[in-house]
């Protein structure tokens, strides 16, 4: 199982990498999430997979009684769903704010507070 | 310890500057002066305890960690050092009071000259090399604040940069040579250096440390083909030239090259190195000095030529060398120290330092005249002044029957003729002739801006009439400490018929012939130099040029303000960084079995990549929104399958949600149909993304073939009932031991729905306002 899912997470990273190398904000938001995923896939496959029974302690017992899956990466990959996705809503107004002011989705197009091109360096002391 | 205490003295006159120039604007630098005056009596009257050889050091622990002391070497060499900064500091700043009158910026030049001063003699007094080093990069630092005094000047402000780059290196060789001594010979300190037997001259790296100490000295010092930012450091106000860049600061590599002297000198190398740089130095700066019209620049290349002249006399290393070295250094500092003030002097009431427009002066100006005449003298080696007294010990020590003596010789008579020269052209020729119209009418000018000079023209003879006391107090015990034992000095200012006295002969024809030549000479010179067309000079301006448009180059390079080439960057750093040091450390991952899977789990796998595959080739947006959610929903699954029943609601309504808010909002943006990028470009995007993918792939193979420590998960599973009454350890672990976490978490979320309710909340202004605001950029 660990193997097929590096596998995947490598596949899930190379396609957030090609999303994210576009010009157009909105591919790079849709990289943005499927880079989200890709991570907490890759913490899911470090925590290995031992059992596949909810880490519950029974009623009858203080401790688990059978094995159960690690319960330490699914509380990490927990928070990180929850904060991907206010990053993620976040970073999908600013897009559309962008896109409203600036007229453009393309970052390239989007100068305005960027150096002009052609300056050349100050000479003197 | 007082010894100690003193170096204190002048940067407490330095922090009283400018406090004390708000009430005292007329008295202000006679009042200060007293401050070095004191310091002056004080090392004077220490002088008499250090006859012969003898030295003393005193240190109290400073960096104990590092084995670093405060420490001070007396003996005569530094406190003839000593009493020169102190006496000719005490004259200049007088000087600078009167050439300064009236200015607002006083008490800050006097702050910067203080500065210059207790740097200056924390220099030659400190014994622990790394206080010495200390004090030699306060040297320059001071020097740079003193020649960009004038900072409204762009020429001023190139000159302090070039003499803070040039002496700047130079410190930091010095600083390794310093490093290398004392790990190499495990002395730390000048006085522990001496006491070594037979010196660093048995060190297996003393090349080494010889071409670093050399690049701290030489730089200093301005020898060929460092000089060039001496003559530029004329830029400053005349009080500084006169006292930093004539008779203290620039003499710093000849003092450390005579401090050294013993432990150093009497080697090969060190025999032929400095008296040839020393040699060039001293026919480069004489020559091109000839070329000059402005009396402080002519004056500039003299001190180049005369510390040309100590290094090859310091590196002859005889006992006779030695003592003209000393001689000499003591008559330069008198005579040149009071040329420039001179020169000030003339500018300041003439309105010119111009050669060409100077003439007649002795009309306005007898008493200057005079002071330049007597300081013109001891320069040309004249008796009885003490120029000649260094003259004359010189070519004592010079002579020998072998060639090497001989061309050093040769060097040192057109050197000196040259000299003598170019003294009577600064200290004679403005003072002769008809008297000229001056941009001002010339006269005579406060005493303030005479006393000083006067004070060191008589000095001048003074040393030459009394010498027997002049060289049991000063000369004898200096020349001792450089040469390592006791070398008698006894020069008289009496001519005797000896061969040093017909090359003096030979040199004072030789400099009255040049002088009655000079027009003819400076306009060959001119013409050669105009003709050869580059000079260090200009190579530093090229240097310089060559390293702001290289920072340009690469700032433009890294700073492109494109987002793409940021990412770029960014991924291949990650793909380079993954895949090198997997492959570096041998950590390649062993080819896995082909993994056994239960036919869901495989079907689940194939719809996450199916759904990840179409997001990237889907050409309408609402494929591409469906396909995140169909890939998101497999995780989904996945996490459900693996015993992770939280984390799959979670994703579900997360999932949910994003598809939902992406549609709502992509509806009101024109996705592009179709992907911006040429196939070459997406070729080169894939195969980034490609490695990256491989990278971090390959990466957590690697990860999940070692052996998995599960103590923290265990931990989690024993306690949380017993501690924390919980039965859903995920949750336990949220909400309980990791509780601080998940507020912060919290908060994150919070600030995240704040940050957008503004965003959509408060309208800016549209772009066309934008650029109209700020002057139409696009």
């Amino acid at each position: 199982m660990e193997t097929v899912l590096s596998v995947v997470v490598g596949l899930l990273f190379a396609s957030a990498v090609y999303l994210m190398l576009s010009l157009h904000t909105i591919r790079m938001l849709l990289g943005v999430v499927l880079l989200g995923n890709a991570v907490n896939l890759l913490i899911f496959t470090v925590g290995r997979f031992r059992s596949d029974v909810p880490p519950i302690i029974p009623v009858d017992s203080y401790v688990p009684t059978t094995d159960v899956a690690n319960p330490l990466p699914q509380a990490l990959i927990l928070t990180a769903i929850v904060i991907s996705f206010s990053f993620f809503v976040f970073l999908l107004v600013l897009a559309y704010r962008a896109y409203q002011d600036l007229g453009t989705d393309d970052s390239d197009k989007m100068r305005l507070a960027e150096p002009v091109e052609d300056d050349s360096p100050p000479r003197g002391y | 310890m007082i010894a100690l205490a003193a170096l204190a003295v002048p940067f407490l006159a330095a922090i009283l500057a400018p406090l004390l120039g708000r009430f005292l604007s007329r008295w202000l630098a006679i009042v200060l002066a007293l401050f070095p005056l004191l310091l002056f009596l004080f090392w004077l009257r220490l002088l008499p305890h250090f006859f012969g050889d003898r030295s003393e050091a005193i240190a109290v622990p400073w960096i104990p960690s590092f084995g670093a002391e405060f420490s001070v070497l007396l003996d005569g060499l530094s406190l003839t050092f000593a009493i020169l900064v102190s006496g000719i500091g005490t004259l200049i700043v007088l000087f600078a009071g009167a050439y300064l009158k009236g200015d607002a910026r006083l008490p800050r030049f006097l702050c910067y000259l203080f500065l210059f001063m207790g740097a200056m003699q924390g220099l030659v007094l400190a014994d622990d090399l790394i206080m010495l080093f200390v004090f030699w990069e306060l040297t320059s630092i001071s020097s740079f604040l003193l020649i960009g005094f004038e900072r409204e000047r762009m020429s001023s402000r190139r000159a302090a940069i070039q003499a803070l780059v040039v002496t700047g290196m130079g410190g930091l060789s010095l600083l390794a040579g310093f490093l290398l001594i004392r790990y190499a010979s495990g002395a730390s300190s000048m006085s522990e250096i001496m006491a070594l037997e037979n010196g660093l001259r048995d060190l297996p790296v003393y090349l080494a440390c010889f071409i670093l100490v050399l690049g701290g000295a030489f730089t200093k010092s301005a020898q060929f083909p460092f000089h060039f930012w001496l003559p530029n450091a004329m830029e400053a106000p005349t009080p500084v030239s006169a006292y930093l860049h004539s008779a203290t600061m620039v003499k710093a590599g000849v003092y450390l090259l005579m401090r050294l002297q013993p432990a150093m000198g009497d080697t090969v190398v060190w025999e032929t190195v400095l008296p040839v740089f020393g040699a060039v130095t001293l026919l480069t700066g004489t020559i091109l000095g000839l070329r000059q019209t402005d009396l402080k620049l002519v004056l500039a290349y003299t001190t180049v030529a005369s510390l040309g002249l100590l290094v090859m006399l310091t590196g002859f290393g005889t006992e006779g060398a030695i003592a003209g070295a000393v001689l000499y250094l003591i008559a330069h500092s008198l005579f040149k120290g009071g040329l420039f003030m001179v020169a000030g002097g003339i500018d300041h009431e003439a309105g010119s330092r111009d050669l060409r427009q100077l003439s007649g002066l002795r009309h306005g100006m007898p008493l200057t005249f005079a002071i330049a005449l007597l300081c013109a003298l001891s320069m040309g080696g004249l008796p009885p002044f003490v120029g000649f007294l260094a003259k004359e010990e010189m070519y004592y020590g010079l002579l020998g029957d072998d060639p090497w003596s001989i061309v050093l010789l040769a060097a040192a008579i057109v050197g000196n003729g040259l000299m003598l020269a170019l003294g009577f052209i600064v200290g004679l020729r403005p003072f002769l002739g008809k008297e000229m119209k001056a941009p001002k009418h010339a006269h005579e000018g406060p005493p303030d801006l005479w006393v000083g000079p006067a004070i060191l023209a008589l000095c001048g003879i003074g040393a030459g009439l009394f010498y027997h006391v002049f060289h049991e107090t000063i000369s004898i015990p200096m020349a001792s400490a450089v040469a390592g034992e006791v070398v008698p000095v006894e020069i008289g200012p009496i001519p005797h018929l000896s061969t040093a006295f017909y090359l003096t002969v030979l040199t004072i024809a030789l400099g009255v012939g040049i002088y009655l030549l000079q027009d003819r000479l400076r306009a060959g010179v001119d013409r050669a130099l105009v003709a050869f067309g580059w000079g260090p000079d200009r190579g530093f301006d090229q240097v310089i040029a060559g390293l702001t448009t290289a920072a340009h180059r690469i700032t433009y390079f890294f700073q492109s303000g494109r987002l793409d080439l940021y990412m770029t960057t960014v991924f291949c750093a990650l793909a380079f960084t993954i895949l090198f040091s997997l492959s570096f450390f041998s950590e390649v991952p062993a080819l896995p079995e082909w993994p056994d899977l239960a036919i869901h789990e495989w079907t689940i796998l194939l719809i996450i990549v199916v759904g990840m595959g179409t997001v990237i080739m889907a050409h309408n947006r609402l494929t591409a929104i469906v396909s995140l959610g169909i890939q998101g929903f497999g995780v989904a699954v996945l996490f459900m399958l693996e015993g992770a029943p939280d984390l799959s609601f979670t994703q579900f309504m997360v999932e949910t949600l994003s598809v939902v808010i992406l549609a709502l909002v992509m509806t009101r943006i024109p996705l592009a149909k179709t992907d911006h990028r040429s196939d070459p470009e997406k070729l080169i995007d894939g195969g980034i993304a490609g490695l990256c993918g491989i990278g971090i792939g390959a990466l957590l193979l690697a990860v999940t073939q070692t052996p998995f420590d599960s103590r923290l998960s265990e931990f989690y599973e024993q306690y949380s009932r017993t501690i924390a009454h919980g039965r859903n350890i995920v949750n336990v672990i949220i909400v309980d031991f990791r509780g601080l976490d998940t507020l912060g978490e919290i908060a994150v979320v919070m600030i995240a729905g704040l940050a957008v309710l503004g965003l959509i909340r408060i309208r800016r202004p549209r772009i066309e306002d934008i650029a109209t605001e700020t002057g139409d950029r696009s």
